[in-house]
């Protein structure tokens, strides 16, 4: 679950990290009233969980509340890389004297939390490590001992981070890390962390994202969502307990196993289609779960055809078979469903599906794929 | 024996008197896998499946020197189950869970290593020597023992690979289903490692999928590698910055394409298959 800007900066505020004035507004009026109450040059800032939201124009600097109430009303009818924006949050605008990039995320290869510093802020950390690389500080931070004041000073020395700033920064970044370890994040960061032409450092973006494993000790954290972080049929399949992206495609796809639906998606696009949505249903094929999911893959309009690959292992073909067939009993079928069935007794389960009739069967992956994108596409089979 | 599991294995099932702890015990069991002890805090002194149940891995281990533990713990409580059995001693650490915290499995991982034990999982399905021993959760009537050895982040795409090896009379002689989270105890380059100087493993199977930079890290093994391997990735398709099923199927910025993975493979002379099919034929391919 990633937080938001203005719900990040609220964690920060709380724990100590220092961060401008600021209100969320929801209207073009409540935007004009958060600028006259702030006074002077405000930002306003989309708030939507993706970046680039700068470069997409999501981000305004005026001057007064006029002029903020204008662009509040432009942004909050913008849609960011598929996110409507709901609402932005006006801000005090900085006098920038220096801008830090600080992160705390996990890094896989060295299965530890790693502290990354550069003093070439406010562009995106990648960019930074294609264009400057030399600029990036990095500690790897040893779980038996945890973040120690050792790490904080190369950090310093190696980001070249100037003695004036060294207390201040110091700070910052030992609250980022108690945040991602109290409040299971795998990623705090904040870009730019900005030097201001007062000599104070503050948080003028903030990003954390919160391990979706830890949500049922972070309850407090999850309840704040708002409805526009996620879209609203992967939330529905979340709350059902499956494991379901939306894509862009028309090939509706439901499966066993996150590698075997991620090879149909491959398949799909192989076979000169676009997959709608990545589902795995995991093991077994209770009949129950096979329905919420065709309910779930159904519900998108974008859905022309599916496929539902199955391997049956401990599961076997035939009790996922009967699994199948209590679901079609339940659903409104209004697509043509493609079925293949794998492993072990695969063959017994396809002669229980072969008298349905809402049913096409397929022997092979390849067959399956074809199909699906054939039928899709209004063709016959 | 192959690798890790085999004739010597002793295994403990953690988590014995749960649903699925249960039922995979009486599977594995059936499978002909030693089965020597169970451990449930609070329910020493039962037996499940003519298992004697233990309080602790310590006690479990003492009375019936386990080398080996499966976990079938919940995930709040499973990267602590995985340190009482490093504690304990316990050679090789398999953990079934999916669903740990990663801050959790970030500590759980580090000890393991540093302890010297060996971790597979967590999010995985076991792995297994046929006709030897099934330590995990696969379904072990599609195996059988020959030549291949295999190692995957998937479940069921390893299933499906073994499927079409099986029909085709192509046996195996470890396959080990490493996980799907992004923290894992045992990663491809261990695996492979242990293929190679494995007497028993002709060629090597590796799938991987989007997200880290693990199957970049074993290329580099492979360049040095004597024994033939086949690659597949799968994901190829999947768009950035979201989680495909597994945890630790993501791409993060430019990190863990499938481009830069089926890349780095072909850069040390590893075939890499576009379909399923393809992996079952390119491996008849080399063994004939």
């Amino acid at each position: 679950m990633k937080l938001l800007e203005y719900q990040a900066k609220e964690l920060f505020a709380a724990e100590g990290i220092p961060t401008l004035k600021g209100q969320v507004a929801e209207t073009p009026d409540a935007v004009r009233a958060a600028a006259e109450a702030l006074g002077g040059r405000v930002v306003v800032k989309a708030q939507v969980p993706i970046g680039g939201r700068g470069k997409a124009g999501g981000i305004a600097v005026v001057n007064g509340p006029d002029e903020a109430a204008k662009e509040g009303e432009r942004i909050l009818n913008m849609t960011i890389h598929g996110y409507p924006v709901h609402r932005v949050l006006v801000e005090q605008a900085a006098d920038i004297a220096a801008e830090y990039y600080l992160g705390v995320t996990v890094d896989r290869a060295s299965q530890a939390i790693v502290i990354i510093l550069s003093a070439a802020g406010g562009v995106d950390i990648e960019e930074i490590a294609a264009t400057q690389p030399e600029k990036i500080a990095k500690a790897t931070i040893d779980a038996s001992i945890g973040l120690r004041d050792f790490h904080i000073r190369g950090l310093m020395a190696q980001g070249g981070v100037p003695a004036e700033h060294v207390r201040a920064m110091t700070q910052i970044i030992r609250t980022m890390y108690r945040i991602a370890k109290e409040r299971d994040a795998m990623l705090v960061e904040i870009n730019p962390c900005a030097a201001l032409a007062d000599g104070s450092i503050v948080a003028l973006d903030g990003k954390v994202e919160i391990d979706e494993n830890a949500h049922y000790r972070q309850t407090d954290l999850v309840e704040k969502q708002v409805p526009e972080a996620e879209h609203p049929l992967e939330r529905e399949a979340a709350e059902k307990g499956l494991a379901y992206v939306k894509l862009d495609g028309y090939v509706g796809i439901i499966g066993n196993g996150a590698g075997l639906v991620m090879t149909t998606l491959d398949m799909i696009e192989r076979s000169g289609g676009k997959p709608a949505n990545f589902l795995d249903i995991g093991g077994g094929a209770k009949a129950e779960v096979v329905r919420n999911a065709l309910n779930i893959v159904l519900a998108d309009p974008d859905v022309k055809s599916v496929l539902i690959n199955v391997f049956g292992g401990i599961t076997r073909g035939d009790e996922v078979a009967k699994g199948l067939l209590a679901a079609f009993e339940e659903v409104d079928v209004r697509v043509p469903v493609v079925v293949r069935l794998a492993g072990t007794r695969a063959e017994e389960g396809r002669q229980l599906l072969a008298g349905h009739d809402a049913l096409i069967p397929a022997a092979t992956f390849q067959e399956a794929a074809e199909k699906a994108v054939a039928l899709a596409q209004g063709g016959n089979v | 024996m192959s690798i890790l599991v085999g004739k010597e294995t002793r295994l403990l099932v953690q988590g014995i008197t749960g649903r699925e702890g249960t039922f995979h015990t009486q599977l594995m069991k059936q499978y002909g896998t030693p089965i020597v002890a169970g451990v449930t805090p609070g329910k020493g002194g039962q037996q499940v499946e003519g298992v004697p149940v233990f309080d602790t891995v310590k006690a479990a281990v003492a009375e019936t020197g386990a080398n080996t533990s499966i976990i079938f713990v919940p995930p709040a409580f499973a990267a602590d189950a995985i340190m009482e059995a490093v504690d304990a001693g316990v050679e090789l650490v398999v953990c079934i869970t999916e669903g740990i915290p990663i801050h959790d499995m970030i500590d759980a991982a580090q000890y393991a290593k540093r302890a010297g034990t060996t971790l597979i999982g967590p999010n995985c399905p076991g792995l297994i020597t046929p006709e030897q021993a099934l330590v995990g959760i696969l379904p072990g009537q599609i195996f059988k023992p020959g030549p291949v050895g295999l190692v995957s982040r998937s479940g069921t795409l390893t299933y499906e690979v073994v499927n079409g090896l099986t029909e085709e009379g192509i046996g195996q002689s470890t396959c080990v289903g490493i996980g799907g989270d992004p923290i894992i105890g045992t990663r491809f380059l261990d695996v492979l490692r242990r293929f190679e100087d494995d007497p028993e493993t002709e060629i090597v199977v590796m799938i991987g999928e989007i997200g880290g930079t693990d199957e970049e890290e074993a290329a580099e093994f492979i360049k040095t590698m004597q024994k033939p391997v086949v690659g597949f990735i799968s994901g190829r398709t999947a768009p950035p910055g979201k989680r495909m099923g597994h945890a630790g199927a993501i791409i993060s910025g430019s990190m863990g394409t499938a481009e830069s993975k089926v890349k780095a493979l072909t850069a040390a002379g590893v075939p890499v298959a576009d379909t399923i099919q393809d992996i079952v034929a390119e491996v008849k391919r080399r063994l004939a």
